[in-house]
């Protein structure tokens, strides 16, 4: 029968291989059977506090096997899970679980300090105060939950400040990752070397390749990726043979030419996505590793689940030639349309649109923001039909890729982070409120920038320091730009367009 | 040099003290943009260019390993 649901997926390869490690992070591993009954254990937690289903549960938890096995716990319940940035600073955490409201929080000795700060009334689950004995009833809620109810509900930031839930089926994950594994040919064999956060929907494809196929799952310590030559010696010491990175990540090994010097021929399978990948350093890599290893240059919004356009590297790379975000997933088409909403021809610039299972149900509790980007196919007279417009501004070339070109609003990509400049704004003007401001971004040096009118000078310091308290450090303008006067338009607002062209010198 | 290395991390991170710390790394002073920026910003300061195999957490834990790693390369007072 077909598989409607994650944990059918996860029992079924826990029953294949109950003793071959899932998961491994910096400080201990777990086996597929271990994993389960931690699931289990957790299940029954939150069932105690909430016995219904398609209720959004909040791990505030860092990057660890704890992590995965709350994801699993959750899905076991019948409910959905919501990963929370524990690097975050307090407000931002108590703005996403007040729109959230989720039935209860799962964290550990470690961080319910900052669940305590946030004076809301949800219930915590503590793992560390976890009873392992506790008997486990085996009538999960799973078993009643529809294919298209909720896996997961990640947040994106937002121009007015509340960061987006965007809410994940079931449905669109197994068709997405079913995709992955035959597209890649993934198997039990597959060791996976995590890089992105939980919080990050491609870590979506790591976790779940691990829970449909019975790959190993290595967590990456955070520690290696600043120091890009143990990383590379991780690598070796564990054999991994799949890596997913954040286009940063491989640029920075490249522009550290560390490749000669250690080699990692286990490396089988680099896929990149989250941002636009230069080509001279993918160049650096294919040069580098063996002939045989497979690119994938994954293109993807967290709305569509993961990866809906996808360029498998080949003979014609050209390291002068930008990378095509290439064609679309199984089971997904990709419009382009023009102003008028019409189908863009070959070689005109559109907004690139998605239609498919892969769809978000729409963002948790904000019918307004749902209804503006998931909308009726223009092309579609006949029957309703949702596709999600991506604000992503793409063409189809001759030979049927296509081929990204950038934003039609504020929103930017940096290390993978998706960021609206609106947001930061928000906060900006909110710590300061006696200040005129707009945030740009530098694209070669991809740098935020903050251009402020005030009658005093602010310290960059005094900056910072003030909006580390709200932003997450990723989200801080590391260049500041004091104006006597902001240029501004006829209508009395910033000249976004002037300041933005003066920063890219274009 | 010692207060220049200081200066180019308090420009990265003002919001610390690197002069009273003994270990950035272990109080999570620095992430991995950080390194990526300290090292762009020696690189050029010294005309130097430093090897990615000497980008270690010991090289980088403090003011004494990084100024150590500097002579290292050749850099004088």
């Amino acid at each position: 029968m077909i598989k409607i649901n994650l944990i059918e997926y996860f029992e079924n390869t826990v029953d294949s291989f109950p003793d071959k490690l899932a998961l491994v992070d910096g400080t201990s591993q777990l086996t597929f059977n271990e994993l389960r009954c931690k699931a289990k254990l957790i299940a029954t937690q939150i069932t105690k506090i909430n016995s219904s289903i398609n209720s959004p549960v909040a791990i505030y938890l860092p990057k660890t096997n704890d992590a995965i096995a709350s994801f699993l716990g959750t899905m076991y319940s019948g409910n959905c899970y919501t990963p929370l940035d524990t690097k975050n600073p307090i407000p931002r955490i108590q703005a996403i679980l007040k729109a959230l409201n989720p039935s209860c929080i799962i964290t550990n000795d470690r961080f319910i300090a900052n669940i305590k700060k946030c004076d809301l009334d949800i219930e915590v689950i503590n793992l560390d105060e976890l009873d392992q004995e506790e008997d486990v009833d085996e009538s999960f809620n799973y078993l009643k939950c529809i294919d298209t109810d909720p896996a997961y509900i990640l947040h994106t930031s937002g121009s007015t400040g509340v960061p987006k839930g965007v809410v994940i089926s079931h449905l669109s994950i197994i068709d997405y990752i079913n995709w992955v594994a035959d597209t890649f040919d993934i198997t039990e064999k597959e060791k996976i070397g995590n890089q992105t956060p939980f919080i990050f929907d491609m870590s979506t494809l790591d976790i779940y390749l691990m829970i449909f196929k019975g790959a190993t799952l290595f967590i990456i310590p955070e520690q290696k990726f600043m120091f890009p030559a143990t990383l590379l010696d991780y690598i070796n010491e564990n054999n991994i043979n799949f890596i997913f990175w954040v286009p940063s990540v491989l640029v920075n090994i490249a522009n550290l030419k560390l490749l000669g010097s250690i080699k990692i021929p286990t490396v089988k399978k680099v896929l990149f996505g989250g941002e636009v990948m230069p080509p001279k350093h993918l160049g650096y890599w294919i040069k580098n590793l063996d002939k045989n290893v497979v690119y994938g240059n994954m293109y993807g919004p967290t709305e569509i689940t993961g990866t809906c356009v996808c360029h498998i590297v080949d003979e014609t790379f050209n390291e002068n030639e930008s990378l095509p975000i290439g064609k679309p997933c199984r089971n997904t088409d990709i419009i382009v349309l023009n102003e008028k909403d019409e189908l863009c021809k070959v070689g005109e610039k559109g907004e690139l649109c998605v239609r498919g299972s892969s769809l978000a149900l729409g963002y948790w509790n904000n019918l307004e923001k749902t209804n503006a980007v998931f909308v009726q196919n223009p092309l579609n007279k006949s029957v309703p039909e949702r596709i999600y417009r991506t604000g992503d501004i793409a063409l189809l070339n001759e030979k049927g890729e296509y081929i990204y070109i950038g934003r039609k609003d504020f929103q930017i990509k940096l290390s993978g982070y998706r960021i609206d400049l609106g947001e930061i704004e928000h906060y900006i003007l909110s710590v300061f409120d006696t200040i005129n401001a707009g945030v740009f971004f530098d694209k070669a040096k991809n740098e935020i920038v903050l251009i402020y009118e005030s009658e005093n000078e602010i310290s960059v310091k005094d900056f910072r320091s003030r909006l580390s308290n709200v932003l997450s450090k990723h989200m801080i303008p590391t260049r500041y730009i004091k104006m006597d006067i902001l240029p501004k338009s006829t209508t009395g607002k910033i000249d976004r367009a002037l300041l933005n062209k003066k920063i890219n010198n274009t | 040099m010692k207060k220049k290395i200081i200066d180019f991390l308090t420009e990265i991170r003002p919001e610390f003290d690197f002069a009273a710390s003994n270990n950035f790394i272990e109080e999570g002073m620095l992430d991995s943009f950080d390194i990526v920026s300290l090292v762009a910003s020696l690189d050029e300061e010294y005309g130097i260019s430093i090897d990615g195999t000497e980008i270690l957490p010991e090289n980088f834990s403090n003011v004494d390993s990084i100024y150590r790693l500097l002579i290292n390369n050749g850099v004088t007072e």
